[in-house]
């Protein structure tokens, strides 16, 4: 049980580009161009924190942008997708407005949460997704009720609680856990599992560093993959999800990655009182950006020329949907008390 | 048909599931509702273990959970048998349900009923008995409900669930027993449309007071009928949000005010009541200074004569009151 993680806890591994046979090279494309927008999008805001524009808290999911990209595409919009602080990347991996969320950072009315929320507390159910709060573990039990009302429907819609490893020491956590295996709900807990709590990394917060033997414990289904290989990714959701939407009950995924930038923040190379500078580099060779598009430079679907081309119209882009959000309104004071109440 | 509260309450949930099928009932004990007197009697053999669902002991996940699954068009009613277990489950009521439609830009609403239930006395101490409604009223968002009378607990509890937003209806099983002759259920109440009620009115004297506070006080102004004083009575029903326009027409008329609540003094609803009162009324106009009695500042003892002593006595809201009026 302790060794359920193995060699993906060590950085000098899973380096090389990933085996991309067999999977659709249009959609390997796209995805690639989404987790290059989940990038950028993340960068320019952690340069907007720097220079004091952005105020908000933000924690940033730059390194880990290829869970949530490969899960999304075998969700649908009916789908019921819960999130927690760092969450930009669930909302972008299902094709959120990048405009929304850089208005929502700016506490504007075209953000996605009508600049209520910031950027712990985004929402759009044209996507399916239903929520994320930085309370941790908080959208849990929430994400949890969702699977309950979508069993109840019984069209096949299903719910999915992403979490990182430190939410799993929460109580509300565990809760959930019991009540969706006890009342077979169909819902896909996923556990980015980046090592950190903050400062803490998990060697000091529990007695094993993989989340899954939570899954085994309640009797719930679960693979522990390499969350920077995308196709890994795709193989364990697709599983995954047509386990839920045939109502087998709940699914448990637990993605190893690393966070580039520190819990809160631009900040790279140190986080609060920690220094992982050393690690971190290393890390960064598991990029699965960088692995993705070797993997189709390689396979001669992609040159390095193409990717230049596809990148600079995306930052292009990019640059123009910043301009509008930062042209954008406030919101009236009166939203402040029209809302408390329906 | 006679009711009690108990039934009154068994009465609305049995209105609810027939009439909403997105009404579904979530808590400990359900399928064993000894815990909660008559108000749940054979619910599950009537509409099956899918609607009545009891749940493991897990009162933050079941709370969630219910939250969750009103996001995608469920009414869920969420049982504690005891307000006191309700606590472990606050992160989800206080900080999840209370906030969503603000944080989210009013575009998505818990529309959750809590039933927090007080069961005082009866020697249970500190940790089965607490009344912390006026925690929960100081949160925008959620709404408090505390009835008092049969109909109310029967009607509220409707309209608690129809309300699109949160709601805490807080019930004191030591109104379970109350009875009255009730009327088929009309037309459903619009919760935002209630306020306090002048259940007697007087014309020496406001009482305003809440749940079994307030039946307290009826008690006790039905005595003093006898002795020619004329006393006014306000049951609270919504502690949040509070709306005052009755409260300070009657202080107005009646020129004193005493204030009952079944919690705690400090920074509760009781003091809350006078400030809101006396900040929109001449001072002038009190014919005394306004009083409160609640229960004492400690936690609840299990000893008898102790019971005695902490819980608010008829004979001390007696006293209050010749004290004010004489």
């Amino acid at each position: 049980m302790a060794n359920l993680l193995g060699d993906l806890v060590n950085p000098d591994k899973y380096q090389e580009p990933i085996n991309i046979s067999g999977f659709d090279t249009n959609h390997l494309m796209d995805d690639l161009k989404q987790m290059y927008v989940i990038r950028r999008v993340e960068e320019i805001i952690g340069d907007n924190i720097v220079t004091g524009v952005i105020k908000c808290p933000c924690h940033l999911g730059i390194g880990q942008e290829a869970t949530a990209v490969g899960l999304s595409r075998y969700l649908r919009s009916s789908d019921r997708v819960f999130g927690g602080h760092r969450s930009h990347t669930h909302y972008l991996g299902l094709r959120g407005s990048v405009y929304k969320l850089f208005a929502e950072t700016l506490g504007k009315l075209d953000g996605c949460s009508k600049g209520m929320g910031g950027s712990m507390h985004l929402y759009d159910p044209s996507i399916g997704f239903g929520g994320s709060v930085p309370i941790v573990g908080a959208s849990v039990p929430i994400a949890t009720g969702a699977a309950l009302a979508a069993k109840k429907d019984n069209v096949g819609d299903i719910a999915v609680s992403y979490l990182g490893d430190s939410a799993c020491e929460e109580g509300a956590v565990q809760e959930s856990f019991n009540l969706a295996s006890i009342m077979k709900l169909p819902i896909i807990f996923v556990v980015e599992n980046n090592l950190f709590a903050s400062h803490m990394h998990i060697d000091l917060r529990q007695p094993h560093n993989s989340t899954a033997r939570f899954a085994e414990a309640h009797g719930i289904p679960f693979k522990v993959i390499d969350g920077n290989n995308l196709t890994d990714i795709y193989e364990a959701s697709q599983e995954a999800v047509k386990y839920c939407r045939e109502n087998k009950g709940p699914y448990f995924i637990e993605a190893m990655t690393y966070r580039w930038r520190g819990h809160v923040g631009p900040r790279e190379d140190t986080d609060v009182g920690v220094k992982r500078k050393d690690d971190l580099n290393t890390w960064k060779k598991r990029d699965p950006i960088r692995r993705l598009k070797d993997s189709l430079i390689n396979k001669n679907v992609l040159s390095e020329n193409d990717f230049n081309e596809i990148t600079k119209l995306i930052d292009k882009n990019l640059v123009e949907q910043w301009q509008k959000a930062l042209d954008a309104p406030y919101p009236p004071k009166s939203l402040l008390t029209e809302i408390v109440y329906k | 048909m006679k009711h009690t509260q108990g039934t009154a309450i068994l009465a609305a949930h049995k209105y609810l599931l027939d009439n909403y099928p997105e009404v579904f009932v979530f808590g400990q004990g359900l399928w064993s509702p000894w815990y909660v007197g008559s108000t749940m009697t054979d619910l599950d053999k009537i509409y099956g273990k899918d609607r009545i669902i009891d749940s493991p002991v897990s009162e933050v996940a079941v709370t969630g959970a219910a939250i969750g699954a009103s996001l995608y068009g469920y009414k869920p009613i969420v049982v504690h048998p005891r307000m006191d277990f309700m606590i472990l489950a606050v992160d989800q009521i206080v900080t999840q349900a209370a906030k969503w439609s603000s944080m989210f830009g009013g575009q998505s609403h818990p529309n959750i009923t809590i039933r927090g239930i007080v069961n005082r006395g009866g020697e249970q101490g500190a940790q089965h008995s607490q009344s912390l409604h006026s925690w929960f009223a100081h949160i925008p968002g959620l709404r408090v409900v505390m009835p008092t009378t049969v109909k109310d607990a029967r009607d509220l509890l409707i309209a608690s669930v129809l309300c699109p937003d949160p709601v805490l209806f807080i019930e004191d099983r030591w109104l379970y027993d109350e009875e009255d002759e009730l009327d088929p259920v009309g037309e459903p109440l619009v919760l935002n449309d209630q306020e306090s009620n002048i259940l007697i009115e007087g014309s020496d004297l406001t009482i305003v007071a809440n749940s079994f506070s307030c039946l307290q006080a009826k008690r006790v102004i039905e005595q003093l009928e006898r002795e020619n004083y004329s006393i006014e009575l306000i049951d609270l029903r919504i502690l949040n949000p509070l709306k005052y326009d009755k409260l300070v027409n009657s202080v107005k008329k009646t020129g004193r005010l005493l204030s009952i609540d079944g919690g705690w003094t400090t920074c509760g609803v009781a003091g809350e009541i006078i400030a809101g009162i006396t900040e929109r009324i001449d001072p002038s106009s009190l014919k005394t200074r306004p009083v409160r009695l609640t229960l004492t500042d400690a936690p609840a003892p299990t000893s008898k004569p102790l019971e005695n002593e902490y819980y608010l006595s008829e004979e001390k809201i007696i006293n209050t009151i010749k004290d004010m009026l004489n």
